[in-house]
């Protein structure tokens, strides 16, 4: 581990304490875990706090953790995945934050801390249906007007569910269920533990 | 008094000047804009949802289309993020051969910008300079990779090749005689290297001749002196960063801070603008374009000199080369384990960014160790730069919106995804 990377490790500890859920330095790269209900005050000491300095949002999106890996996951499924950059440390960070209901999913929005998060909230909450508490202007931007479902979550079909085509009869343009089958070239693997007798890493 | 109303236009999305298909919603007071609500994602292909279900291989040639007018540092940034969660190392070659096309794609980008650029607020010849230029070196990436655009050339582990040693010609024909041709196919003679070298040789000069066009044209520090400014405190709270971020006067470039490849080997300087105007950031981008020239010109002196691997020699992330293939068994079966099912890339995280001609270009993936992303996020510059455009729109006139777009250098192919 380098130098700044501990450093930055144990501003963290120091400034933040119970409110870090779990800390983990992996790739060069520090990762914090933080309970929904100490988010927003969390962010604000990154942000404000000099011994961290985290002056820029740097990147904001949903993850859909429901089909990770091998075997069912336990624990909720959302999470609004932060990265945080400092210009005057040179140091990054990334902070996870898992919404604690899976119906309705929901994490505090930072656009009052970042105002960078602004659209990336707003992609959050078309892709995955996360909706961010806080947040002056929650619309869909990325996807269709109109568009129903949050098409990133993994139940969501790679073909969607409507497809749009015009329609020389009724001389306008009409969304009809999709037509194309769904189809896997390549099936997606994951290996088992020393598959083959080697290490696999 | 009659009741006064604010005038609602709309702006694109076939308007010449937006760039692509950027549908903005302008209230007007007069000529004034009182608030600018841009709809994006009408060029929204869900690229992160459709590499989840290709190998990481496959997803590759998806990155160019990404931002179309910087394809090898899309790529750049997947390829080193793949490479990383792998933890592999890339022959130093390639790593010199990654550089110097980044900063081709520099060039190239920056050219087709001030072009653009000069188009929207009227400066017509610009383009056609521009794309002069642009000619060469889109030639060079046919030479590395066979496409113009959407190379495909940068591959986990390298890049897909060593330079060639020879130039396509121009060929004689109707129109051109053997004597019309030659001087089109001096520089063409020797090998790649000796292409560029030929072309960062005559480039500097070109510039000059842009500045002369542009730098003190009279009606072009009208159109972008003072025009969209942004503070340095504001560039940070928006999350600014390339050439945006250094207009407003803030010294942050990724290759200089959190140097990647050999960028900490190569010698450069990082430019920085004082008011943060879109004039500014012009004269930032030109400047980009000469440092970048000294960069690709340090690459070739070394690339000359140095033959070597240019792909990893780790035949679970690279392909064995053809012979090998045929004639053993062990790389035929890593040959067809490659092309049926992909590498493995091990449970993890990781966010990589580079230092992309539009700003940080970040690319986000999360590993459940299968041969396929889990979750692939990719981090646009230019969706950012245009989260802004209300507050830098704000308060200016209908024709300055242009200005603003054009400085911002938005591209929708990153922006929409």
């Amino acid at each position: 581990m380098s130098a700044t990377l501990e450093a930055l490790s144990q501003n963290l500890q120091e400034h933040l304490g119970d409110r870090l859920k779990s800390i983990k330095v992996a790739l060069g790269e520090v990762t914090i875990e933080v309970d929904v209900a100490d988010y927003l005050s969390v962010m604000q000491t990154l942000r404000n706090e000099p011994g961290l300095g985290f002056e820029e949002l740097i990147d904001l999106c949903g993850v859909d953790y429901s089909t990770y890996g091998h075997d069912t996951r336990e624990g909720p499924r959302f999470a609004a995945v932060t990265h945080l950059l400092s210009i005057a440390r040179n140091w990054r960070l990334r902070v996870r934050c898992f919404a604690a209901d899976d119906v309705l999913p929901s994490v505090p929005s930072v656009t009052a801390i970042w105002n960078s998060a602004d659209w990336f909230e707003r992609e959050a909450f078309d892709l995955y249906g996360i909706v961010f508490p806080g947040h002056e202007d929650l619309r869909r931007i990325l996807t269709d007007y109109g568009f129903i479902g949050h098409p990133f979550r993994k139940d969501f079909p790679i073909s969607g569910y409507v497809e749009m085509r015009y329609d020389p009869e009724q001389q306008r343009v009409i969304y009809q269920p999709v037509t194309i089958e769904p189809r896997e070239v390549t099936p997606r693997i994951v290996r088992e533990e020393n598959y083959g007798d080697v290490d696999n890493a | 008094m009659p009741e006064l109303r604010n005038f609602t236009l709309n702006f694109g999305p076939q308007h010449p000047a937006a760039h692509g298909v950027l549908r903005m919603v302008l209230e007007l007071d007069g000529e004034v804009v009182v608030r600018a609500d841009p709809h994006i994602g009408l060029l929204h292909r869900a690229t992160e949802k459709l590499a989840e279900t290709r190998t990481w291989i496959q997803s590759v040639p998806y990155m160019d289309r990404l931002d179309y007018m910087s394809m090898m540092c899309n790529e750049h940034a997947y390829c080193m993020a793949i490479e990383r969660l792998l933890q592999i190392d890339v022959p130093i070659r390639a790593q010199y051969i990654r550089v110097m096309f980044d900063e081709i794609t520099r060039i190239l980008n920056h050219l087709l910008w001030v072009g653009c650029h000069g188009l929207d607020v009227g400066a017509m010849t610009m383009v056609l300079y521009a794309f002069r230029e642009r000619e060469d070196l889109v030639d060079a990436y046919e030479a590395v990779s066979g496409a113009r655009m959407h190379a495909a050339y940068y591959r986990p582990g390298g890049v897909y090749r060593d330079l060639p040693d020879r130039m396509a010609q121009y060929q004689e024909s109707k129109w051109k005689s053997a004597a019309q041709i030659r001087p089109f196919n001096e520089a063409r003679s020797g090998s790649l290297l000796d292409f560029l070298d030929d072309f960062v040789g005559r480039f500097p000069k070109l510039l000059d001749e842009y500045e002369t066009l542009l730098t003190d044209n009279r009606i072009w520090k009208q159109r972008l002196v003072d025009v969209g400014i942004v503070t340095p405190e504001r560039a940070l709270q928006r999350g600014f960063s390339g050439p945006m971020l250094r207009g407003s006067g803030i010294a942050w470039d990724l290759r200089k801070k959190q140097p990647y490849e050999v960028y900490d080997r190569v010698d450069f300087d990082i430019p920085v603008g004082v008011t943060g105007d879109s004039y500014d950031r012009y004269l930032v981008r030109m400047e980009e374009m000469r440092q970048s020239n000294r960069i690709v010109k340090q690459c070739i002196d070394w690339l000359r000199q140095n033959p070597g691997p240019v792909m990893s020699d780790n035949h679970k992330v690279a392909p064995p080369d053809r012979e090998a293939m045929k004639s053993n068994m062990e790389e035929l079966i890593h040959h067809f384990k490659l092309c049926t099912e992909g590498i493995h890339v091990p449970a993890g995280e990781v966010y990589s960014a580079v230092e992309h001609p539009k700003g940080e270009f970040g690319v986000y993936v999360v590993s459940d160790g299968a041969n396929k992303p889990y979750r692939l996020k990719i981090r646009p510059p230019g969706y950012v730069h245009l989260s802004a455009m209300n507050e830098m729109a704000r308060g200016h006139m209908l024709a300055d919106v242009v200005t603003i777009i054009g400085s911002q250098d938005v591209v929708f192919g990153e922006i929409d995804r």
